[in-house]
């Protein structure tokens, strides 16, 4: 198994984001991805512990998620309780630590990859609270008085969709790369990928089409990759032939099944009404 | 070289630190970054950018700084990849133009002039009329406008030329110097949130609670504490009609985002500048008036007060009695505004007129004047630091 990420069956990395992925995968920094939503953001983690064979922790971030979370808890209710009713345990203080993904993380026997999604979601401190273990991956346990410290130093990919600036500090610690929303011929290895056999004619209508919709002006929100990769599979499952793709085809006035990829009931009016006026001017 | 490099993208305004070029030389001794600029240039761009804003920025910087080198970079790999320019060209080319290609002496001798020409080429060039570049009208580069010109890396997928990568710059609009959408703006509004506790305690106080438990001896003590809500309070004033008419989108999805990210919002409508009255609904502007006196009262100097307008009139309508285009106004709008800006100590107005053209605006100068230089673009830069001017 080499050590250098490629992408793999299901997932096609372009060659920017390879030499992003493979520079933090060397050097061992966190990875911050961005991009837009869809893109395939958190699966790249996925995917590279797949494809390097590693194991994989996922740390999924809420609004309210505490860094200290992710690092260890300290379960004070239930060692009160026991307490209460003399159970033994009560007396080591390391039954009431319960280990967050960091923590199981860092305590692997092999290097694992570890991916902390949607970093953005959570409090504005937030990143912040994580410098130092991102850093150094270590930690300190002030219940036990101990320093933590990763065996191997993680594969760290950390997503954010934006909604939040990230503090300076934190991203001078990462490497960053941006995904951007892959161009025709990427795409069409994309959808390759997940529909092997899928028939040409199909699959160029499709993205023809797809393409056609993304440049829509004024749509709030563009479909995606992962919008498209829906489409095409209800396209497949519905047997729906190549030709009634074809906008010139005056039949239907827009895409079967354009709910996968519309998802706003005025991108939907839009549309149709850019398609009405194509089709008066094409006469 | 890296040095030098560091400082000019530093001076070009992507925030680099020396953590950062450190990081790029270890990855680089590492092995990350050889045999191909383009890899190079991924790689620098993954170690000294972190955020997408800046990745034009970086293009251009890269470009500039490293124009010429990826010759060694192609020296290298040693032969010009003759095969996929001819495949490229005669995909490009249409019959007509294969005959002016045999005028000139046939494809063969086109390549052999371009192979000596590109030895002959020290640097990227671009411009001209005989070296190797783009947008020239030499037969040789890309994008150019003689008929037999042979396009070198231009949009041709899986082989396009390492320069190509910098210099389309993909990212130009990213860069945060240029217009903005809903999220964007919703994101930069955000860091005017200001969290307070206000109103009924009806949340249980863990931490209170405990420690006074504890203090108590084991008897609970229960403490309770309000709910955390954005305390931040926004009275937005916004021009509408006539010049501000090109800027009705950006204005609309300021609006919408300012109108999600705030529960105490309040907003008022004014035509060119801020006399004696202001209305809420523009269907109704001539019969539903709020008098200005009134929203001084009503609305506390806890507001913090936004003016979006594009301050572009006659100056008469600014320092005249009467001056308004639309009614007899009985005291100029500068007393007006001086009323509300000292009645409100935090505020600033955005202005979606491009920053370039303020100086050639006599209104906008006047009215940036009298509102202490505190008028911003609205770009995503501006907005920040009109943010920074409220808090």
């Amino acid at each position: 198994m080499s050590n250098e990420f490629r992408g793999t069956d299901r997932y096609i990395a372009t060659d920017e984001l390879m030499a992003a992925v493979n520079a933090a995968v060397v050097l061992s920094r966190p990875l911050l991805i961005k991009g837009e939503p869809g893109t395939g953001k958190t699966l790249l983690a996925t995917e590279i512990a797949r494809s390097l064979d590693k194991p994989f922790f996922e740390w999924h971030i809420k609004s309210t998620t505490k860094a200290q979370q992710g690092l260890y808890e300290y379960d004070a209710v239930s060692r009160l309780r026991d307490s209460q009713l003399g159970d033994p345990r009560v007396k080591d203080i390391h039954n009431y630590i319960l280990k967050g993904n960091l923590w199981e993380a860092f305590d692997c026997d092999v290097q694992p990859v570890l991916l902390i999604d949607e970093i953005d979601k959570a409090d504005i401190e937030f990143p912040n609270d994580l410098l130092r273990e991102l850093d150094r991956m270590e930690f300190y346990v002030y219940e036990t008085r101990e320093t933590m410290r990763a065996k191997h130093r993680p594969v760290i990919v950390i997503t954010s969709n934006n909604e939040k600036e990230l503090p300076d500090a934190f991203l001078r610690r990462c490497f960053f790369h941006y995904i951007r929303f892959p161009d025709t011929a990427t795409m069409t290895q994309i959808v390759d990928v997940h529909f092997p056999n899928l028939k040409r004619e199909l699959l160029h209508e499709a993205l023809t089409t797809f393409f056609k919709i993304r440049e829509t002006p004024g749509l709030k929100k563009k479909p995606t990759t992962s919008e498209l990769l829906d489409w095409i599979k209800l396209l497949v499952t519905d047997d729906i032939p190549p030709e009634a793709l074809r906008s010139d085809d005056a039949k239907k006035l827009i895409p079967p099944l354009y709910g996968a990829l519309l998802k706003n009931e005025q991108d939907v009016h839009l549309f149709e009404q850019l398609v009405f006026l194509n089709r008066r001017n094409a006469r | 070289m890296l040095v030098k490099f560091f400082f000019l993208l530093r001076k070009t305004g992507v925030p680099v630190s020396i953590t950062e070029l450190l990081t790029l030389l270890a990855a680089l001794k590492a092995g990350l970054g050889e045999l191909s600029a383009e890899r190079f240039y991924y790689l620098a761009r993954t170690c000294l950018v972190k955020d997408e804003r800046f990745y034009d920025r970086y293009d251009r910087a890269f470009a500039a700084h490293f124009k010429g080198v990826e010759d060694l970079f192609a020296a290298l790999e040693r032969e010009l990849p003759a095969d996929w320019l001819q495949q490229l060209t005669v995909r490009e080319f249409s019959d007509e133009e294969k005959a002016q290609v045999e005028a000139l002496g046939g494809w063969d001798k086109l390549m052999e002039t371009l192979k000596k020409r590109l030895e002959e080429q020290k640097e990227r060039h671009q411009g001209g009329s005989k070296w190797i570049g783009t947008a020239g009208t030499s037969p040789y580069g890309a994008h150019g406008f003689n008929p037999e010109g042979v396009r070198i890396g231009q949009e041709g997928g899986r082989n396009r030329s390492a320069v190509k990568v910098w210099d389309k710059r993909e990212f130009a609009n990213l860069d945060d110097k240029v217009e903005l959408g809903t999220r964007n703006i919703k994101l930069a509004l955000r860091r005017l949130r200001k969290f307070a506790r206000q109103g009924v305690p009806d949340e249980l106080a863990l931490a209170d609670t405990i420690d006074a438990t504890a203090r108590s001896g084991g008897w609970l003590d229960i403490k309770m504490q309000a709910e955390r809500r954005n305390a931040i309070k926004i009275l937005l004033l916004l021009d509408i009609g006539g010049s501000m008419d090109d800027h009705v989108k950006t204005c609309e999805e300021l609006f919408s985002a300012a109108k999600s990210e705030f529960k105490h919002l309040e907003h008022f409508y004014f035509h060119n500048f801020i006399y004696e009255a202001l209305w809420k609904d523009n269907r109704r502007r001539f019969n539903e008036h709020t008098s200005t006196t009134q929203i001084i009262r009503t609305y506390g100097t806890d507001y913090k007060l936004i003016f979006v307008g594009d301050a572009t009139m006659s100056p008469y309508e600014i320092t005249h009695a009467g001056g308004s285009v639309e009614h007899w106004n009985a005291e100029p709008g500068t007393t007006w505004l001086n009323r509300l800006i000292t009645h409100y100590p935090k505020f600033a107005w955005i202005n979606p007129q491009p920053q370039s053209r303020w100086r050639q605006t006599a209104s906008i100068e006047m009215t940036r004047e009298m509102l202490e230089g505190r008028m911003y673009p609205l770009t995503l830069a501006g907005l920040d630091q009109c943010i920074d001017a409220l808090t």
